[in-house]
């Protein structure tokens, strides 16, 4: 073995032309960030996507190494995106009882709930100047990235934004539910689980789960119900506001 | 596992084809979910080796966040810019989103709860 092959910088070099060694990282990054939020008691400040992003960002500025070429070897997580979207539909249809029960205040807070989030974003956003691609990014805030990524792709939109936005939005969702709950004095868990599913997606319903049993159903529920029709309302809201 | 993954890749694939012929603005996947959802509420039952790789795929469905959200590195000036306002809509419009979904929900669900009381 020489001195050269020893040196740490063409080591890194060697490394980063490896596709797997990023799809390595990838893993390891999240594993890192699942082992503290589950040291923390899964609070929701504690989110392993975002410490993983954190993680694996600071690594790739500090060695000066692209998103694309990053990317070369985490897309094999990446693609998986598409399939689980598909598969949100089992949420719907295990919680098919309680859409046949109560499918009058089911639809109407979706609907709504949907609308006063989408819209509220919408004018706060323009309100405060912020810019077009920023507006687009935001305005699928409250659905899994899965499909929010794709909506924002679909509108203008920057996907990796987005991708932080709706975490982002998760955990404030998680954090505010019980004390908001409170002072609204809503104490139906269904009601609860069913509005943090539609403002907070699968941070949200993770919230819920902790709590209550019925909270966590309705706000999977709710999650998966809200993918669908933000995918719909978002283009239509924003070609009518702009 | 295999069986599932393929019929869930199809689906997408189909809704992919459904947006592209009919110029809609929705992701493909989508599209996919809601012809799986309709399906399965149709007939009355959930194909069985979907539920096994799906539930397999949701169980990490946030690891999968993980490579597109790196590529917020490339933002940071935009972050830098607009950061304390996007703070502000994500914080007032959850709270509004919250709030409004849980008060209709309530209002529409108050009868039918004192029915069944």
């Amino acid at each position: 073995m020489t001195l050269r092959s020893l040196d740490p910088s063409a080591f890194w070099i060697y490394l980063a032309e490896q596709p797997l060694f990023f799809l390595a990282i990838t893993l390891a990054a999240y594993l890192v960030g699942d082992r503290i939020a589950a040291a923390t008691g899964r609070h929701p400040l504690a989110n392993p996507v975002l410490i993983a992003i954190l993680l694996v960002g600071a690594a790739l500025l500090v060695s000066g190494t692209s998103h694309a070429r990053y990317f070369e070897g985490a897309r094999f997580v990446h693609v998986l995106l598409g399939p689980a979207t598909v598969a949100l539909a089992l949420p719907i249809w295990r919680n098919r009882a309680l859409i046949a029960r109560h499918w009058r205040a089911i639809g109407a807070a979706l609907g709504i709930g949907a609308l006063a989030g989408i819209g509220s974003t919408l004018v706060l956003a323009r309100l405060l100047g912020l810019s077009g691609a920023t507006l687009a990014s935001l305005a699928p805030k409250s659905v899994t990235a899965a499909i929010a990524m794709g909506i924002a792709e679909q509108v203008g939109g920057t996907p990796p934004l987005t991708a932080v936005l709706v975490i982002a939005t998760g955990i404030l969702g998680a954090v505010m539910v019980t004390p908001l709950m409170n002072l609204l004095r809503i104490r139906d868990y269904a009601a609860r689980g069913f509005a943090v599913g539609i403002a907070a997606h699968g941070i949200g319903t993770a919230r819920a789960l902790q709590v209550n049993e019925k909270a966590g159903a309705y706000a999977a529920l709710g999650m998966a119900l809200n993918g669908l029709v933000t995918a719909i309302l978002v283009p239509l809201l924003l070609f009518l506001f702009r | 596992m295999l069986e599932g993954l393929t019929i869930l890749i199809f689906l997408q694939f189909t809704g992919e084809l459904i947006a592209g012929l009919a110029r809609l603005p929705i992701p493909g996947p989508v599209i996919g979910l809601a012809l799986l959802a309709g399906f399965a509420l149709w007939r009355g039952r959930m194909p069985e080796p979907v539920v096994i790789a799906g539930d397999a795929i949701l169980r990490h469905l946030s690891l999968l966040f993980v490579p597109a959200g790196v590529g917020l590195i490339a933002f940071g000036d935009r972050l830098a810019r607009e950061g304390l306002q996007i703070v502000i809509v994500l914080v007032l419009s959850t709270a509004i989103t919250m709030t409004v979904t849980a008060l209709v929900f309530r209002a529409l669900t108050r009868d039918d709860e004192r029915d069944a009381a």
